[in-house]
């Protein structure tokens, strides 16, 4: 339940709810993206229980790769 | 799949391994927080790739499974109820309360539904007019502002059946009182991403500077964990005792302000009761007066429900770190999956759970 997964907003329909569709792979759900008021479609978001917690930040995660990356260079 | 798969790289992992074992130069004993993180430890065998005498401690972060038995009655009791609809995660059917569990209410005839989403019993109540529907609304700081926002939104609605079964738990209380232990044999903190992803680092500066301990804020995956253990035992190695965050690119300082401010809107910080543990106290949240009519002990009148745990069950010792979950002498005998004695064996993130499925064998 704590481990949230992250997914694409696919889209975004504002109302009192905020609600989006998310893909995760193959598979697309309903959440609501109340809690990520910027998340905009092709962001990656952490869901919880059915709600986006946090956008990812692309430009992090990939620094971070690259420096585990680097470490496979003998 | 994005950021996770990438997260997976046997050939990166091989080098942090490495680059961890250049690092040790004495025994640390790290505790991992989370469950799921427990669960990505013993399925990756991350615990066994460490050099000699670093060990990790799986810490009270499963909700599951320290949710009281007490609430597990009492959700019993309601479930059972004729016109309820009662909702619920998964994870919560099976875990066993004194005398039954929701699983069995539903083989009898209850409505117990599982729901993906607490906003989905909100939709059940409002096409169930004539039916009171209950949400068991369990957790750590991660869930907590969702299901905050089911009532806000039932009470948008004007719904007059829908309420919840509150069992929300903090985590910087508990590791206040697992560093604060006498018994104490944690060096250092894997804390849990996206709890923090929630609430943000703040709290942990206190903890980390008045136990002289290392807290790194760490996400699931293998290289996630591996990069969190070299931060944790790179600090110890040189003397540090800070809050370092590994999972950047979803945990900001401060937190997600807008699941605050929905959580603070509906919630206050109560004395809590912790399976196997006992009651720590500022530990819990429970439903500010102000929403009192959505409060599922209150419109169901269950004081006093609640019986004793099964005295076979060291639930509360693996909690703590004290004790591994082969070592209990009911595992995998009198305690199953199929037929638990303690939550730790029901949840996905239980790490009796974690030690049955991809621990067993080799085991007598
Ligand atoms: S193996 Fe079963 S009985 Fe033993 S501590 Fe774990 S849940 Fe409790």
């Amino acid at each position: 339940m704590c481990l949230g997964i992250p997914g694409r907003v696919v889209d975004v329909e504002d109302g009192p709810l905020r609600l989006g569709h998310v893909a995760f792979g193959d598979v697309v759900k309903e959440v609501t993206l109340a809690f990520v008021p910027d998340a905009a479609p092709g962001d990656y978001v952490v869901v919880h229980a059915g709600s986006g917690i946090e956008v990812i930040d692309e430009e992090k995660a990939r620094r971070v790769l690259e420096t585990l990356r680097i470490l496979e260079e003998p | 799949m994005k950021y996770l798969d990438e997260y997976r790289d046997p050939a990166a992992a091989r080098r942090l391994v490495e680059a961890i074992r250049g690092l040790v130069t004495r025994p640390w004993n790290l505790m991992e927080v989370c469950g799921g993180q427990t669960h990505a430890i013993v399925r990756f065998g991350i615990d066994e790739l460490l050099p000699e005498g670093v060990r990790l401690i799986h810490g009270p972060g499963c909700p599951v499974c320290v949710t009281p038995i007490e609430l597990i009655d009492k959700a019993v009791a309601i479930a059972a109820r004729p016109g309820v609809i009662f909702c619920s995660f998964g994870d919560m059917l099976r875990v066993p309360g004194s005398a039954s569990d929701l699983f069995r209410v539903r083989s009898e005839g209850g409505d117990v539904r599982v729901v993906y989403s607490p906003l989905d019993a909100v939709r059940i109540a409002a096409e169930n007019p004539g039916r009171q529907v209950v949400f068991f609304a369990v957790g750590f700081e991660t869930t907590a502002p969702a299901n905050a926002l089911s009532v806000l939104e039932a009470r948008r609605l004007g719904l007059a059946n829908y309420s919840v079964l509150v069992s929300h738990v903090l985590v910087p209380p508990a590791l206040e009182a697992v560093l604060g232990s006498p018994d104490r044999i944690v060096d250092g903190l894997l804390a849990a991403g996206h709890v923090c992803a929630v609430m943000g680092t703040e709290a942990y500066h206190p903890l980390a500077a008045r136990h002289r301990v290392p807290i790194v804020v760490t996400a699931f995956e293998p290289l996630d964990l591996l990069q969190g253990i070299h931060m944790a035992l790179r600090q110890l190695e040189e003397g540090r005792a800070e809050v370092e965050n590994q999972y950047d690119r979803v945990v900001r300082p401060g937190g997600n302000p807008a699941a605050r401010a929905v959580m603070d809107e509906v919630f206050r910080v109560a004395d809590r009761a912790w399976r196997g543990i006992g009651v720590i106290p500022m530990s819990g949240l429970v439903l500010r007066e102000a929403f009192a009519a959505f409060d599922a002990e209150r419109v169901f009148e269950v004081e006093g429900v609640g019986g004793p745990e099964s005295p076979h069950c060291r639930s509360g010792l693996v909690l703590q770190g004290l004790l591994k979950p082969q070592a209990c002498p009911a595992f995998g005998t009198l305690c199953t999956p199929d037929n638990p004695l303690g939550a730790t064996m029901v949840s996905g993130e239980g790490a009796c759970a974690a030690y049955y499925r991809y621990r067993r064998h080799g085991l007598a």
